[in-house]
């Protein structure tokens, strides 16, 4: 970015900056399903504030936001409501799968569950944990803001 | 008109789907559809170990990870005919009043910010930030511990275990009172609670609903009073108990039993002594120490027994419930004489409550549905296991 | 409550049924009962003074399989007013895997009997709801019984597609042409 040096003005590229805004204000919808849900409202609480990583509020409808966080494990008969979900989110979407259950089938390997959300919705990160710490999936945040900001726009 | 209140909603405590028939903005009809979290937990505990049960079972009732491993390691211990030090019982039940004060709050600011109070929530999880870090100093890790074995605890409690817990109660009145100073007069939450979703006596005994929604409507079950375990007669408490049977009298219930939680710990507190026993001393079930497995021989082979192929149970069936934070939870173990379960029920209190749901929310507003689901305090893990 | 004092009860209100009782590791009372008689023996259960078990607070099977008899019903019952908690067993067949509904007498049955017809296929007679609770509504086959797999490879379906004859499907096409003008 250059700098003039009388007149105030930033120079960049639209890339940039619509990066930045991109990955600034990610609005997750509350997808929670089990135990990684409880990880998922204490991450929002004020110890582990997520709000200051632009994840300011959790919107209950899903054309509002942008982000998914899958948080739990997800059974076959939960499969078709998932897909809706995520199909009515508006472009740009990102998904994360939080927790053991969600990216593999976690514990769980039995005739009920999905053995990894990603044979349902493309997945960006995956955050291992059972559940993962808060911060761990801080941390996932973090590498997919890292990941938007090398999305190419066109 | 009919709506969907789909299995994704902010305000379900997990995924629960009401089909409401409405006309206006009355409620008419309602018909809850479950299993969206069916996980088979109870196919998949028929082929791990006894000891291998109970990371799944704490998964089941996720609030309450901890009474829930409780209930199943008495039952197997019924089985087994084991005699528990009565340290490690005072222990475990410090730790079960512990994790009743942490699923409670977590109800509270669930419900709290249900109803409109979001401040209460962030509170909430405040306080319960430092029972997890309780937790994390007993076995490393904040929802799901494992803690509790069959045979008695994984081990000996930590330095600085009596310090933490002490001052967590010495916090913890106080900031009660605060909390309740939020919500028990407030007008606008005595308007949205007061005799919405009431529920009579005989509907809640005929409805099998035990626990704080069943003792907000009168009747007095209480398995720590009835069904004594872990020497709960011998501490002194009481059980609060209401008449109303609508939201406001569970939420007093749940903040009465908050405090009588606090007292029964500081009672247990006393009991247990920083270092002792923390299992039964047999070999075939407890592992021994690590600084012996590494030095002689004899440890070794007792922990490759235990941890390669387990140990056996008499055959056999065990129920032997506990009261958990929402209700009396217990599992029907059934053995056949061999190291894996032959079958685990979970005795869900969240399933029973689930299914009274119709019979609350009929005839009020929609908007009392929300208030309705959160004082019943479902955990959809529980219901669906 | 002693076994011996419950079956003596039940054998006075449901004169023809063999009652036994059975032994159990955890002193539990334990009584097994009849498969023909469990209507009855709920509705006396319930409404004797002497019995009182107004809380039913569980009601599950087991599958023995390949051992007979296949099922076993298990109800656990509380007594709130004697402070009492017992276990009724009923033994089924596997071919004969059927047992009147008591959701007459415990309105809470509803749902545990809809969880045991959905997990293990014992058929509740004159249950007023039979249908699948915890598995999708189209699932083929009884997860929790012994011969059925624990992890079955089927990819999962997460969309339903639309089905329609070639003629609704011309007729949807000229209702959209004529309600658009």
């Amino acid at each position: 970015m250059g700098l003039e040096a009388e007149i105030p003005v930033l120079t960049t590229t639209v890339e940039k900056m619509v990066q930045w805004a991109r990955r600034s204000s990610i609005w997750p919808v509350t997808f929670g399903l089990a135990c990684c849900a409880i990880e998922m409202m204490a991450m929002s609480c004020s110890r582990y504030d997520v709000a200051r990583f632009g994840a300011e509020v959790f919107r209950g409808s899903p054309r509002q936001s942008d982000l998914m966080i899958v948080a739990g494990r997800l059974s076959r008969k939960m499969a078709p409501a998932l897909r809706r979900i995520y199909d009515q989110m508006p472009e740009p979407k990102w998904v994360i799968s939080m927790g053991a259950c969600a990216s593999i089938g976690g514990v769980f390997d039995n005739y009920a569950l999905v053995q990894g959300v990603d044979q349902i919705v493309p997945v960006d990160v995956y955050v291992p944990g059972c559940p993962p710490r808060p911060e761990s999936l801080i941390y996932g945040i973090v590498q997919l803001q890292r990941k938007i900001d090398q999305q190419k726009l066109a | 008109m009919t709506v969907n209140m789909g299995p994704q909603h902010p305000s379900t405590h997990g995924v629960l789907r009401l089909v409401l028939e409405l006309d206006g903005e009355t409620v008419r009809s309602c018909a809850p559809t479950i299993g969206y979290l069916h996980t088979g937990i109870e196919k998949t505990a028929e082929q791990k170990k006894w000891q291998q049960v109970i990371p799944l079972v704490e998964r089941m009732d996720y609030l309450s990870a901890q009474s829930n491993s409780l209930a199943f390691c008495l039952s197997v211990e019924k089985l087994l005919g084991l005699q528990i030090p009565e340290r490690v019982t005072s222990i475990r039940l410090l730790i079960a009043e512990l994790q009743r004060i942490n699923s409670h709050l977590v109800w509270l600011g669930t419900h709290g910010m249900e109803v409109g109070a979001v401040s209460v929530m962030l509170y909430c999880f405040r306080e319960r930030e430092l029972l997890l870090n309780i937790n994390e100093m007993l076995a490393g890790f904040r929802l799901f511990p494992s803690y509790m074995r069959v045979g008695g605890l994984r081990e000996d409690l930590p330095r600085g275990f009596h310090a933490a817990v002490t001052a967590f109660l010495d916090r913890f009145g106080p900031k009660l009172d605060e909390y309740e100073d939020l919500l028990t007069k407030n007008e606008i939450y005595l308007k949205r609670t007061r005799g919405v979703g009431v529920v009579s006596r005989d509907d809640a005994v005929a409805l099998s609903l035990v626990g704080p929604i069943a003792r907000s409507a009168g009747v007095d079950y209480d398995v720590r009073k009835y069904f004594p375990y872990l020497g709960y007669d011998t501490y002194e408490f009481t059980v609060p108990i209401e008449t109303a049977g609508d939201v406001y009298a569970r939420y007093k219930v749940r903040v009465a039993e908050m405090r009588e939680s606090a007292k029964i710990c500081r009672q247990a507190l006393q009991r247990i002594s920083p270092a002792g026993a923390y299992a039964v001393d047999d070999p075939r079930i407890t592992p021994p120490p690590k600084d012996r497995v590494y030095t002689e021989m004899e440890a070794l082979i007792q922990h490759f027994l235990i941890y390669s192929q387990g140990f056996t149970v008499p055959r056999g069936e065990a129920y032997v419930p506990v009261e958990g934070p929402r209700g009396e939870q217990g599992y029907y173990v059934v053995s056949d004489g061999t190291n894996r379960p032959w079958r685990v029920k979970s005795r869900a209190p969240s399933l029973l409550a689930c299914q009274a749901l119709e019979r609350l929310i009929v005839g009020g507003l929609i908007a009392d549905v929300i208030a309705v689901i959160g004082s019943i305090d479902v955990v959809m893990g529980d219901v669906d296991r | 409550m002693d076994a011996s004092a419950l079956i003596a009860s039940l054998q006075d209100a449901v004169p023809g049924a063999q009652f036994e009782a059975a032994s159990s590791i955890d002193l539990q009372t334990t009584i097994y009962a009849p498969r023909d008689a469990v209507a009855e023996s709920a509705r006396a259960l319930r409404d004797r003074p002497e019995l009182a078990f107004t809380l039913l607070a569980e009601l599950t099977a087991v599958d023995f399989w390949p051992t007979e008899p296949r099922f076993e019903l298990v109800y656990i019952l509380v007594s709130i007013v004697h402070r009492a908690r017992i276990r009724v067993k009923v033994r089924l067949n596997a071919d004969a895997a059927r047992v009147a509904t008591v959701s007459g007498v415990w309105p809470a049955a509803n749902w545990l009997e809809r969880e045991v017809w959905d997990l293990y296929g014992i058929v509740f007679d004159g249950h007023p709801d039979p249908r699948r609770l915890l598995m999708p509504e189209d699932w083929e086959g009884y997860p929790l019984r012994k011969d059925y797999p624990v992890q079955i490879r089927k990819t999962p379906e997460y969309s339903q597609p639309l089905q329609v004859t070639a003629d609704e499907f011309r007729q949807n096409v000229e209702r959209d042409r004529l309600t658009r003008r």
